[in-house]
């Protein structure tokens, strides 16, 4: 059995009778689970985010659907699922992964994403100061690259070239810590 | 929208959800289905005229029998497809026990029966009509149940299409039963099952398409 399940199983009971505190949490870490399986299917973050959304609404317009005395977790990746293969229906994509099953939605979870955002942290703190800015503020931050030229009194050109730098650097580090 | 807006838009104001939704939604569409494909049955073709000594005969009630099991078990499996992930388990075996049973009792009434009378068991009267009436009957069943399975959330589109048409098929062939005068179990195992067996075909097409969400 997956592990998650008797947790989850209980926030969607009480959900179901109406709790919406217990359904945010419920939402939240369903989240978490929906958007590394998305993202490791499709890709693209922005697809990725797009079809979580879609499912979320899909299970929250369907949640009577669910019947307690079946595994939770079954339940939400069938539609996870589901919507992943309408998704390549629609985009004429094949779904290339077989052997899917609920483990693999309850198995990753964005505790990696936090992991990672650690490892980021490290090594920014590797390069020049004005440079960790640059790079936080375009590439995780989402600024445009006006946006940062604005922000930190430097022309266009030298912000595009700052975070390439700073990335090529990066990309060097992260080869060397392998 | 960010995802997290999105959740909170979501549980705020959170309503309960409704217990039995699949069943009562399923038995709503069935309800629905039913009362047209019953005043087609007694406008179009009307009940037997000899429906008072046929109810004496062990056949009348065979037929209501068979196809009242298939629903029955049909509509058991129905109730399982139409959620996410859900598997035919037992019913899906259960489907086959009303088929099985009626094909020996064909073959053994078959069997007893002199063969200048085998003719007649497999092609009574009505041959030419019974599929395809039986069909046209379940027609208003399978588009109500078609309508109920798309507020709902079949995974198996497929399986739940084909399910939705046998389901449709056996109440059509209850109806139709009232009109039909034919007593051999030959012909009802042939002719009845190739009806309500052409209206799970068609779920099983027309479910990948139409049961979509």
């Amino acid at each position: 059995m997956i592990a998650q399940e008797d947790e989850l199983k209980a926030l969607m009971v009480r959900s179901l009778a109406g709790d919406g505190a217990a359904y945010a949490e419920l939402l939240r870490k369903l989240q978490t689970h929906l958007r590394a399986y998305y993202l490791r299917r499709l890709g693209r973050a922005a697809d990725a985010e797009d079809l979580l959304q879609e499912t979320l609404i899909a299970m929250h317009t369907r949640r009577a659907t669910y019947d307690p005395s079946r595994p939770f977790t079954a339940w939400v990746h069938a539609i996870a699922r589901y919507k992943m293969i309408d998704y390549f229906r629609r985009t004429k994509r094949r779904a290339e992964d077989p052997l899917d099953d609920p483990d693999i939605l309850f198995g990753s979870e964005d505790a990696n994403a936090a992991e990672a955002q650690l490892d980021v942290e490290r090594l920014l703190h590797k390069l020049p100061v004005k440079t960790q800015k640059l790079i936080r503020d375009v590439k995780i931050e989402g600024l445009s690259t006006a946006e940062a030229a604005a922000k930190h009194g430097l022309s266009e050109s030298a912000v595009k070239v700052g975070v390439h730098r700073g990335l090529k650097t990066l990309a060097g580090q992260v080869g060397d810590d392998t | 929208m960010k995802t997290d807006d999105l959740i909170s838009a979501l549980s705020t104001d959170l309503e309960p959800a409704p217990k039995h939704a699949v069943g009562q939604r399923l038995l709503l569409a069935l309800g629905a289905g039913i009362v047209v494909s019953s005043l087609m049955m007694w406008l179009w073709l009307g009940p037997r005229p000899d429906m008072m000594p046929a109810m004496a005969t062990p056949m009348f009630w065979m037929k209501f029998i068979y196809a009242l099991s298939i629903a029955a078990f049909g509509f058991g499996l129905i109730d399982r497809l139409a959620r996410p992930g859900g598997q035919g388990g037992v019913w899906r075996t259960l489907l086959v026990l009303p088929l099985a049973f009626m094909i020996i009792m064909a073959l053994y009434r078959y069997g007893q029966a002199p063969p200048e009378n085998h003719m007649a068991m497999l092609l009574g009267s009505s041959w030419t009509v019974c599929a395809r009436n039986i069909a046209i009957l379940s027609l208003p069943i399978f588009a109500a149940l078609f309508w109920g399975l798309r507020e709902l959330a079949p995974t198996r589109l497929t399986a739940a299409g084909a399910t939705a048409g046998v389901l449709a098929g056996a109440v059509g062939t209850f109806i139709y039963a009232f009109h039909c005068t034919e007593s051999a179990a030959p012909f009802v195992a042939i002719w009845y099952t190739l009806g309500m067996a052409a209206m799970g075909v068609l779920g099983a097409i027309l479910g990948r398409f139409l049961l979509r969400w």
